[in-house]
Parts: structure tokens; C-alpha cells; sequence
């Protein structure tokens, strides 16, 4: 995630908010700089995890205590 | 009466059955008709009558047979039975006992898939207020299906090339047979139990109606309609519809299509980015120019370009009231000293100096009044001449009166 405990989603959503704000062009300048800053940090936040996100397959069974545990997925092809 | 051999009613019944159990037609038939008076008792076992317009015939199927039926029979049906007939003793009466039956018209499979959809939708389950909205960058999705079939692959395949950040944890479970329905309505409470993703695909690859029955079964619909996390039904092909895809919150038309959905495009996303870093410099920019402009128009007032025009403007109202002041007093001035002027002219004229200055003189008597009549003096006096420039003392010669005349 672009950063910790905040979700890609989050991470695009609060991207949007920065751009229509800024486009209303209202804001206070010192503002308008530092939504410009988080902004710009996001967008390269995201295009990173996008670069760096590979795919991950698991398989989940239930563990001894019936909690989950994950193995990694092998190949059954049909 | 001839000699006849008594029997009891049990030896009679159980010869009766005997003999129908000995009757090959009989140990296999296939009666169509239509289902009144239906019961299914506790026990599992379902008694009801088959009839047609002009008779009716008694039958029973018990549980083991009952439980294998796909639809739920309801008198007024038209079915076909399959089964025996034998002999109750104990009661004196011939029955079916039934092994199977279908409908008639649609096939049993068709019937229970109609019959549970009227159910649950009576239930409210298919309600589209029901339907949770899908999460848009889901990072963990469940897929609960086989781990051997092309639905997983399908899935892997399409969203690695769509959205490759997304975890995908398999639920493996068997897709059909009689444990199907149980694994897969487990996997579903166990995904959402241990919330091992925000978004859950079930489904599988496509088969004939038979295969992909478990997802119309009642507790596979059941456990996706109970799911907090949102569910994609991805069951068969295109034309394929099940009961799983009423409930789910989403249906997709294969596994390839669940994937589809359940993730976004990266390279559309990624356009979204650089359109989002374009517009956010834009913006950025536009205001700094606004911010410029504005500090360009303040910076251009004549007050900020010179601030010593502000004082150069002082200076000249200042100069502009002193020339004021000073004319206003120079004004004054010149008045009173043109009063003074006139005031000395006419002191001027008045004074006798001026008179004498024309050659007039001023006589003068001993005491020193001033001599205006020539009554006043007479021959001999001394009288004292003042003229313009000193003074003669002279002695009266001779008087001449007003009139001219010598005194």
C-alpha cells in the first residue's frame, strides 16, 4: 500500500479530492502547495505499487486450529 | 356349499402379496399421473396418492429414495413415478413403492431450480438493496472453487494481467457431487469468518446442468446471501444461470468475466495517475500565475514602482498650500498698504505743507493765531509768514478789505 494501514483505494481517492480542490483554486497558497506535495507523493506512491506489484497466488486451508494457513498455490492444471 | 379351507386375513393378505411380488411387470413400473394428498412425514418418508381421471392409487417412498429428489413434489403435480407395487398386509392394500420420480413436462432439475428461486426471491433474497457494492482496488480476493479446474486459471490469468497487485487466496473446494454444496457454503462462512478477503469470486467452469448444480442448491445460495464480504458468481458459460448468480452480489458470465470485474485495468488506472499528475501541475502552475498576476498588479501600482512619488506628491501640495498661504497673505499685505498709500495721499493733500508748496503762505498773528482776515490785523503789526520752505516775520504796511479797498 502507498502507505502503512492506507489502501490503494484510499490512496486514489484522496488523489481525486487533491485535484478537484486544487482545480477550484481556492485554497490559501501555502495550502494549495502542500496539497500539491501530497499529491504528487501519492500519484508516485501508487505508480510504485503499481511497478512493484506482482501477482501472489495462495492457497488457504484451515490450519490445526482451524485457523487459515496459506500455502503457496502449485500448479494443478486440469 | 363345498368343503372351503378357512384361512386367516394374514395368511390371505401375505398369499395376495406373494403373489404380486411374484409378477415381473409388476416389480418395475413407470406410472405417470398426478400427486394428491402429499405428506412428507418427519421420518423422511413421503406418502401421497397418484391419480389420474378415473383412479388412484396409493404410494410411499421413503426417506433414503425422498432425499435424492432435486425438486420439492406438491400435490397437483404431474409426475412420473418409478417403482414396485406390493401389498401392504397389515393393512390390506396394494401400494407403489416409489424409487424415483420427475416431474412431468420440464425435468426435476428444471423444477427445483424454478422452485427455489421462487423461495428465496420470496424471501427477499435477490433484492437489489441487497446487493453490497464491490470494493474498486480489492488487495486480497477469495476465489472458492476447484483447484484443479480452468476456472482458477482463468482467474489467475486475467487478473494478472489486469491487476497484478491484488492477492489471490484459493479456497479449494470440489465444484460437484453431493459434497459440493456443503465445502462450498463452508468456504464462504470460513472466508468471512477469518475476513480473509474484501472480496469473494465463486464459481466454476462450465458443464452440463448436472455439473453445475451445487450452485443452485439452497445452502450455497443461503451462505452467499449471508456473506458480509461481496460475492462475484462466475458459474459455466454465458447462458448459464444459477441461484448462486440471484444472490451474488455481482454475476459475471464466466470466471474469466469475474476477474474482469472484480479488479480494474491497470493501464487504465495508470492513465487516471498521470491524468491526476497533469491536472494537479496544471493547477498548480495556474495558481501560482493567478498568485503572480495579482502580485504583478500590486507590484505595478505607481506607489509601490516609486515610492518617492509618494512623497514627491506630498511635496508638491505642500508647495501648492504655501503658494496659496503666501499669496493670501501678499494679498493682504498689498491691501493695507494700498489703504496706507491712499490714507498718506489724501494726509498729503490735506497738508498745509502741500499748500504752501503751491506757493501759498500762512500768516500768522503775534499770539500766534492764524490770520484769515484782513479785519484782523492792523498797519504796523507784526505778522509771522510761514511759506514752504521757512518763514518771513513781516510788518503790515497797508489793510485791503475784502472788497478790494484800502482800509
Amino acid at each position: 500500500m502507498p502507505e502503512n494501514n492506507c489502501t490503494f483505494e484510499d490512496a486514489m481517492a484522496r488523489l481525486n479530492e487533491i485535484v478537484k480542490t486544487l482545480e477550484k483554486g481556492d485554497s490559501p497558497l501555502n495550502e494549495s502547495l502542500a496539497l500539491f506535495e501530497e499529491g504528487a507523493g501519492l500519484v508516485a506512491a501508487c505508480q510504485k505499487e503499481l511497478d512493484d506489484a506482482e501477482q501472489k497466488v495462495v492457497k488457504l486451508r484451515k490450519g490445526p486450529g482451524g485457523e487459515p494457513e496459506e500455502t503457496p498455490f502449485l500448479d494443478e492444471a486440469p | 356349499m363345498t368343503q372351503q379351507q378357512t384361512i386367516s386375513v394374514t395368511e390371505l393378505n401375505n398369499r395376495i402379496r406373494a403373489l404380486l411380488d411374484s409378477d415381473q411387470f409388476l416389480s418395475a413400473v413407470c406410472v405417470r399421473g398426478e400427486l394428491s394428498n402429499y405428506k412428507a412425514y418427519p421420518s423422511g418418508h413421503h406418502y401421497f396418492t397418484l391419480k389420474d381421471a378415473e383412479s388412484s392409487l396409493r404410494c410411499v417412498m421413503f426417506k433414503s429414495a425422498a432425499s435424492r429428489l432435486r425438486f420439492r413434489p406438491e400435490s397437483g403435480m404431474g409426475v412420473t413415478v418409478w417403482g414396485r407395487v406390493a401389498a401392504y398386509p397389515r393393512d390390506g392394500v396394494y401400494q407403489l413403492y416409489c424409487s424415483d420420480m420427475m416431474p412431468e413436462g420440464a425435468g426435476d432439475l428444471q423444477v427445483a431450480f424454478e422452485q427455489l428461486k421462487a423461495k428465496l426471491a420470496a424471501e427477499g433474497l435477490f433484492d437489489a438493496g441487497r446487493k453490497k457494492p464491490l470494493p474498486r482496488f480489492p488487495a486480497r480476493i477469495a476465489v472458492i472453487t476447484s483447484s484443479a479446474g480452468a476456472a482458477v486459471h482463468d482467474i489467475i490469468r486475467v487478473m494478472g494481467k489486469r491487476w497484478p497487485s491484488s492477492k489471490i487466496i484459493l479456497l479449494p473446494v470440489r465444484v460437484q457431487g453431493p459434497e459440493a454444496p456443503p465445502e462450498i457454503a463452508s468456504a464462504l462462512r470460513y472466508a468471512n469468518r477469518h475476513r480473509v478477503a474484501e472480496l469473494i469470486i465463486t464459481g466454476r467452469g462450465g458443464g452440463s446442468i448436472e455439473d453445475l448444480w451445487a450452485f443452485n442448491d439452497e445452502r450455497v445460495a443461503r451462505a452467499i446471501a449471508e456473506s458480509v464480504i461481496p460475492v462475484i458468481s462466475a458459474v459455466g458459460h454465458e447462458p448459464d444461470v444459477t441461484i448462486a448468480d440471484f444472490v451474488a452480489d455481482l454475476r459475471a458470465a464466466t470466471p474469466s468475466n469475474a476477474a474482469e470485474l472484480a479488479v480494474p485495468d491497470e493501464n487504465e488506472i495508470r492513465e487516471g495517475l498521470l491524468s491526476a499528475d497533469i491536472r494537479l501541475s496544471q493547477a498548480m502552475r495556474k495558481q501560482i500565475g493567478n498568485y503572480r498576476r495579482s502580485l504583478d498588479d500590486t507590484a505595478s501600482r505607481r506607489v509601490m514602482r516609486s515610492p518617492t512619488g509618494f512623497i514627491d506628491q506630498r511635496r508638491l501640495e505642500l508647495d501648492g498650500v504655501r503658494m496659496r498661504m503666501t499669496s493670501a497673505s501678499g494679498a493682504v499685505i498689498s491691501e493695507k498698504r494700498n489703504g496706507h498709500i491712499s490714507l498718506a495721499a489724501k494726509l498729503d493733500a490735506l497738508s498745509p505743507l502741500k499748500v504752501l508748496g503751491r506757493g501759498y503762505a500762512i500768516a500768522s498773528a503775534g499770539d500766534g493765531s492764524v490770520v484769515r482776515d484782513a479785519g484782523q490785523v492792523e498797519v504796523g503789526d507784526l505778522l509771522r509768514l510761514r511759506l514752504a520752505k521757512g518763514g518771513l516775520a513781516c510788518r503790515v504796511e497797508h489793510v485791503v478789505n475784502a472788497d478790494g479797498r484800502k482800509v
